[in-house]
């Protein structure tokens, strides 16, 4: 796996990173935000683990980070679907438009 | 340090003569490494872009199982394994659970608006670009053929103890915040308490009432009238 250099692995993790913040960008709809997030957190992952396996293969830190990420993500995306069925039950929508009672 | 210029040019030779193909020959290591990114890339722009709901669910389903494939490309199985584990397995469903239980999964999401999809795109594509020359002007230093020993029992040693590289205290604040995370959402999810429904029902008799009281005094009169 060496002859592949770690540019390249690096240059897939940002593509997918700012793949994620189009979606970001341009949709409206709670959940599908919601995966563009999950895409970002991802390529962080790939980006934490190329680092460990390519630059410091005598320690594990990489890893330990990416498991992390890994399980605040599931938090994360329990937390936010949990708030986005609270959503729908009041404004039996989930575009983040029609929720603006607490805009300034 | 070098102090090279960031232009353009530099960008698109880097492109251009990548450092493998001196001797123009790919290994089938190489090939699979590009097929997987290809797979990933390809799906994780379907999944942003798609405006089938249910569909950009699938989409992103396979964008994880393409980075667990490149986790397996790079010898690490335990992540592959928790990722397959964790994403596919668990965020991916209940994701795919919310679509269900808010919308009509056959419904066509609406167009982005224009003018915020081209601008997204030149703000995504500038930034891409920027991150992309910094990556590559950058001199990282590989360090040679070490292997990496990601066994299942070396992680779990080094994950419990509590010595000079051990991560004993995020685990541990990890575990409460899978606690808080789960107390919050069964919170946030429950119906209304009982006090607030108690009122809400009370509202609704009271506008029965003076709506049924309304109807008799109606019929009354009619009697009367009549």
């Amino acid at each position: 796996m060496n002859d592949i250099p770690l540019t390249h692995i690096l240059f897939v993790s940002t593509a997918l990173f700012f793949i994620g913040m189009y979606g970001l960008f341009t949709r409206r709809n709670m959940i599908t935000m919601l995966m563009s997030i999950e895409l970002m957190l991802n390529s962080v992952n790939i980006n934490f683990v190329a680092f460990n396996k390519y630059l410091y293969p005598n320690q594990l830190n990489g890893i330990f980070f990416t498991i992390f990420i890994i399980t605040i993500a599931a938090a994360e995306a329990v937390v936010a679907i949990a708030i986005i069925i609270n959503l729908y039950r009041s404004h039996h929508s989930i575009d983040v438009e029609d929720a603006g009672e607490m805009k300034w | 340090m070098k102090a090279e210029a960031f232009t353009i040019d530099h960008l698109l030779f880097t492109i251009d003569h990548p450092p493998f193909t001196k001797n123009n020959h790919l290994t089938a290591s190489q090939i699979i490494f590009y097929i997987i990114s290809a797979f990933i890339l390809g799906t994780g722009l379907l999944a942003v872009t798609t405006r089938k709901i249910f569909r950009s669910a699938i989409w992103l389903l396979f964008s994880l199982i393409g980075i667990a494939a490149l986790f397996f490309w790079m010898e690490l199985e335990f992540i592959a394994a928790v990722q397959i584990t964790v994403y596919v397995g668990g965020i991916v469903v209940l994701i795919i659970f919310s679509i269900f239980l808010t919308q009509k999964s056959g419904n066509q999401m609406a167009k982005p608006v224009r003018s915020r999809a081209i601008f997204a795109g030149i703000a995504v594509l500038i930034g891409f670009i920027l991150s992309y020359l910094l990556i590559s002007q950058y001199d990282f230093q590989p360090a040679g053929n070490q292997p990496l020993d990601a066994s299942v029992g070396n992680i779990g040693t080094q994950l419990m103890s509590t010595g000079e590289h051990g991560y004993a205290l995020p685990f541990e604040a990890v575990s409460i915040l899978l606690l808080a995370a789960m107390i919050g959402c069964i919170v946030i999810a429950m119906k209304a308490d009982k006090k607030q429904e108690t009122r809400n029902k009370a509202q609704d008799n009271t506008r029965e009432n003076v709506q049924d009281t309304r109807d008799k005094n109606e019929e009354n009169e009619r009697i009367i009238n009549a």
